[in-house]
């Protein structure tokens, strides 16, 4: 074996070990807890955090991370931030609105939970249909996320105008009742999402990895946020959404992702399989 | 080149013409296979993959689409599924990401070959087939620079040969070949994961 590869198995190996002194550093400097992250995704952020901020290490990278205040928050857009679509995966829409929405209909007043939701696209998309289908006005949807300059951005609802085609395709998908153009108005290179829409959103900080329960829920929306935790993570998750969520409510994850191997999964039924929706048991 | 005792898994990735391309490379494997085999290959965005579903009628091993946290099993071929990156965790286990995409494509070879080299290192092979981008260059680099085996399908027999053309020229490759001669090598891959079973 030559030098060259010898090293490379060492650089791999003091990137693992700096790694998880940095996510230990993050945690007690800043509360924020990424320890029960998927490692892959991770390290590959890491990376590019490391080239954004002209480190060589992740040594180095800790270095400013301590002792320089104003770099966490652009490491945490890193770390978490996450580009979605509205009505992304359109037939999970689609699913919600022809088998979910006739059973939240029967609430008096509903309570939605869209956690880990990032720049808002996925609350947006549930206040406008849940509006198309004359919900809107006795729903609260609780969109929460642990960073709060994203939170900051969702709660704006400004999008480049050029992602509005891709929205709007998808939302015509999702067997809409109306033009998302009745929803923003653009100007600018931007299109600003209503006020109708944004009275019906709470948009706050909450973490899946250290936070309880905050409310009783008719549906969890959570898509493409547990692919990036270890089982671990996805367990204590998937714990809190089964205690948020009342008997009989819905849970709604991203197409690629199960509570097969939870320890909650006897808590849910399948729902809509194909769509990854489940429904919390009547007896529990 | 002869790949016995030489690596732990193998990851590949195409674009335009890497159906045909692996249409004559995975018959190549043998049963009893020692190393997984990961998959990247574009497709368009809205329509759900049936790879694995094709190609588990033309190889001696399992096929399977990648589940996120799956423990990944020796011997099993496992494609990407469309619209997430797929990448290799410790464990070794698969982890999916739903993260941009990389050169416009989701799933990204770039990502699945960049991940992979972080837990085999040295150990694995990866190999660049026909295609129309970029993606997979700077994974397959990494992967060299590791002290890895790449292998391009040379350029003049991929249907598009930007995706090989952009891989070479980032990095030399171990080796440049027709399909044929891949599928030959891979043939030498180690392959005594049934005897041990069956002990």
């Amino acid at each position: 074996m030559d030098a060259e590869v010898s090293d490379a198995r060492i650089v791999g190996r003091e990137f693992d070990i700096e790694f998880k002194l940095l996510i230990d550093a993050i945690y007690q400097m800043y509360h924020y807890d990424f320890r029960g992250y998927a490692m892959a995704s991770l390290r590959r952020r890491m990376r590019a955090a490391m080239s954004r901020f002209n480190c060589r290490t992740l040594s180095q990278l800790q270095d400013r991370v301590l002792h320089d205040s104003t770099v966490f928050p652009g490491l945490l857009d890193f770390l978490t931030v996450q580009v979605s679509e509205m009505f992304r995966d359109p037939g999970y829409f689609l699913a919600l609105r022809e088998q979910v929405v006739p059973l939240l209909r029967t609430y008096p007043s509903l309570k939605v939970w869209v956690a880990g939701c990032s720049a808002g696209e996925e609350a947006y998309s549930l206040a406008i249909l849940l509006k198309e289908e004359g919900l809107l006005s006795k729903t609260i949807i609780y969109a929460t996320d642990i960073n709060s300059g994203t939170l900051q951005r969702a709660a704006a609802g400004v999008y480049e105008v050029e992602r509005i085609a891709g929205f709007t395709a998808n939302h015509r998908k999702s067997g809409a009742r109306s033009s998302l153009s009745d929803y923003y108005t653009a100007a600018y290179g931007r299109a600003v999402f209503d006020k109708s829409l944004k009275e019906h959103i709470v948009f706050s900080d909450h973490s899946l990895a250290t936070d309880s329960v905050f409310a009783e829920v008719q549906l969890v929306s959570c898509r493409n946020v547990l692919i990036y935790f270890n089982r671990v993570l996805q367990d204590r998750a998937v714990g809190l959404f089964r205690d948020a969520l009342c008997r009989q409510g819905f849970l709604g994850l991203g197409a690629k992702e199960s509570i097969r191997f939870s320890s909650h999964a006897g808590a849910f039924l399948d729902f809509v399989p194909a769509e990854r929706i489940f429904q919390k048991r009547a007896e529990l | 080149m002869n790949l016995a005792g030489r690596v732990d898994a193998v990851v590949i990735g195409g674009s335009a013409g890497g159906i045909e391309a692996l249409s004559v490379l995975l018959p190549a494997l043998t049963p009893g296979l020692r190393s997984p085999v990961f998959i990247v290959l574009h497709l368009p965005r809205d329509r759900p993959s049936v790879l694995a579903e094709i190609f588990s009628r033309k190889c001696a091993l399992p096929v399977r689409e990648a589940e996120d946290k799956e423990p990944i099993v020796p011997g099993t071929v496992y494609f990407a599924p469309n619209n997430y990156h797929l990448l290799v965790d410790n464990g070794p286990q698969l982890s999916l990401s739903a993260d941009d995409p990389v050169h416009h494509s989701r799933p990204s070879i770039d990502v699945l070959f960049e991940s992979a080299v972080e837990i085999y290192n040295e150990r694995l092979l990866g190999i660049i087939l026909s295609g129309a981008n970029e993606d997979g260059a700077a994974g397959l680099a990494a992967i060299h620079d590791a002290g890895g085996v790449t292998v391009v399908q040379s350029p003049e027999t991929a249907r598009a040969a930007h995706m090989a053309l952009s891989a070479l020229k980032l990095r030399p490759a171990d080796c440049v070949l027709p399909l044929d001669e891949i599928a030959k090598m891979l043939r030498t891959l180690d392959a005594d994961a049934y005897p041990e079973r069956l002990n």
